[in-house]
């Protein structure tokens, strides 16, 4: 393998800048790791020659010095994100040979600030899922596997594809969206850093949409600072967004280092589950001691619903999923399976088009949506949903800066072993995360240590609405803080 | 709450997704499963509470009214299963 796919993001960048490198060599260096690592799934699409081109077009800017904030940097794209002449399939079969004509706002801001394309990422079919097995192009494999043991592993989800492919080097950061722990979730199975910026930081034009009012736009990268670095790219207003916010983007790469002396952070007791294990409890310990040693206050705080947060989700995300995807008809897009009549068509072509997961879900919205349940429902988790967002304003009014939980449950589970029978098992791994897109917060996770069989943990930092730069400076303190973990070596 | 057969292949068909008789019994235990999961929320109070509608408190954003796409007619249809010239080709509707 070679040495340049080590380096992290920032680390490239700036021998770039210095002329050190080109980025015809770390692009090049880049696709023979993709190509190299096909066993692990991460790729849905390679695209070399576009990369190529994009790599010569850097190296002439960065001769003449105009480079971009991300000049010559290989990327990943989660096959989420439209990208203008390459299929963008959402890992389902019924968007199969879509070509957008079309770049999504969040990736044409990263090729405007010089970013190379390395390909599409896989993912759960339409962001559904948390280990990346409902991709209708087969299961996402994570570069970790539990010490001794060569059990495949999933990278969780639903950017499975994004957090393996950064784990395993193959891009030195990646797209990602998070409805409900899709960014941290992952980035915390795969020893990655992931953050889901406020809702409304980063535009959703051009995205496939899920949850509407949940969906974010985010990176996942293997530093802090990569990620701080990524997110100035992705982020900002954009008109074809009305819920994108009018708000400056911040250099947050300067929020690294900064002091969090006094910063008051908030342990909620409702996130010490009954049952929980003991790894999961210390690795919160260490967190809070890291924070604590850095001069951080630690705070005892109250969310008193979030054991609601994740019933509420499972009406919310499906009611708005089953409206969004409502448009994948067989006429304008996509697969279509002929019927002897309009609605044959339409039902076949969703019933062949649409994986278990999917189907499941849209059912579980309409149910909820439809006439005589609303109000049971809907209406009911949307109120629940202005609860959640009271517990957290009713902490940061108090003084908190932000709150340390942990990120997932447990570290990755291998693939197949989970939710086969009960699809409720698999949506507790989001039981830490979703209650941040209820409220629209920013959350960040961040590597925190190693359970038993030698797999990533991650910590959360929860922040105010778009204060980013907080949870950049408390996350890069963990960071430091952490015991190193060497990355995966490479067996595939 | 829980659902019937009757009752899924309602929503199946609300949903615009053909079941097979076969995955009938299945799709039932697996719907049941979520509802009693989010039958959890029938014990909170959310009385006088109003539900959320807008996630970031904002103005809706209003913008001038006047063209700033279209005539791209070509790019609309390029990816219809089935087209002719600029448009989209379905099974006969009107009788």
């Amino acid at each position: 393998m070679s040495e340049l796919t080590q380096l992290t993001l920032a680390e490239a960048r700036d021998a770039l800048k210095a002329r050190k490198l080109s980025a015809r060599e770390l692009t090049d260096a880049h696709l023979a790791a993709v190509e190299a690592a096909r066993p692990l799934n991460t790729f849905l699409k390679e695209t070399p020659d576009r990369a190529r081109e994009m790599a010569k077009a850097s190296d002439e800017r960065l001769v003449r010095e105009e480079g971009g904030p991300l000049e010559g940097l290989p990327l990943g794209i989660k096959d989420l994100y439209c990208t203008e002449g390459v299929e963008t399939t959402a890992a389902s079969r019924i968007l199969q040979n879509f070509v957008p004509p079309y770049e999504s706002t969040v990736t044409s801001q990263l090729w405007r600030d010089g970013a190379v394309m390395l390909g599409k990422l896989n993912l759960d079919e339409f962001a559904m899922g948390s280990s990346n097995e409902t991709s209708a192009y087969g299961p996402v494999v994570s570069p970790w596997r539990r010490s001794g043991s060569d059990a495949k592993l999933v990278p969780g989800g639903s950017s499975g594809g994004s957090a393996a492919a950064v784990a395993a080097r193959l891009c030195l950061g990646a797209t990602a969206t998070d409805t409900g722990g899709s960014i941290r979730q992952p980035a915390a199975f795969t020893g990655t850093v992931g953050i889901k910026p406020t809702y409304g930081r980063c535009s959703r034009w051009g995205i496939v949409a899920f949850a509407s009012s949940l969906d974010q736009a985010g990176p996942i990268t293997r530093t802090v600072r990569d990620a701080a670095i990524m997110l100035r790219s992705m982020a900002g207003s954009d008109p074809k967004d009305s819920t994108s916010v009018d708000r400056a983007v911040p250099d947050y790469e300067a929020a690294i280092g900064r002091s969090i002396k006094g910063k008051k952070i908030g342990i909620p007791k409702e996130y010490r589950l009954d049952g929980m294990s003991g790894e999961i409890e210390a690795l919160w310990q260490s967190g809070i001691a890291w924070l604590r040693g850095a001069g951080a206050e630690i705070v005892d705080i109250s969310l008193p619903h979030t054991k609601q947060a994740l019933p509420a989700y499972y009406i919310v995300a499906p009611a708005e999923a089953s409206s969004n995807l409502a448009r994948y008809d067989g006429v304008r897009y996509g697969l279509r399976v002929p019927g002897k009549d309009v609605v044959e068509m339409y039902e076949k072509t969703r019933a062949e088009g649409f994986g278990r997961e999917v189907r499941r879900r849209i059912m579980i919205g309409t149910y909820v949506l439809s006439a005589g349940y609303y109000d049971a429902y809907y209406l009911r988790a949307q109120k629940v949903r202005t609860l959640i967002k009271r517990d957290f304003e009713e902490a940061f009014g108090k003084g908190v800066d932000a709150i340390l939980t942990p990120a997932t449950p447990s570290a990755a589970f291998a693939i197949g072993e989970k939710g086969s029978a009960d699809p409720v098992e698999m949506y507790l791994n989001d039981i830490f995360t979703v209650t941040v897109n209820m409220a629209g917060l920013p959350g960040i996770a961040v590597p925190g240590g190693i359970d038993k069989d030698g797999l990533p943990l991650g910590l959360q930092l929860i922040g105010r609405p778009f204060d980013e730069e907080m949870l950049f400076s408390l996350a890069q303190v963990i960071e430091e803080a952490a015991p190193k973990m060497p990355w995966p070596e490479r067996w595939w | 709450m829980s659902v019937d057969t009757a009752t899924v292949r309602r929503i199946a068909h609300l949903s615009r997704i053909a079941v097979k008789d076969e995955e009938v019994a299945h799709l039932q235990t697996e719907l049941n499963a979520i509802l009693d999961f989010v039958e959890q929320l029938r014990g909170i109070d959310v009385e006088g509470i109003e539900p959320m509608t807008s996630v970031m408190p904002m103005q809706l954003k209003k913008r001038q009214d006047e063209v700033t796409d279209g005539f791209v007619a070509d790019e609309i249809v390029a990816n219809a299963p089935r087209r002719e010239d600029h448009f989209f080709v379905v099974p006969k509707v009107v009788e």
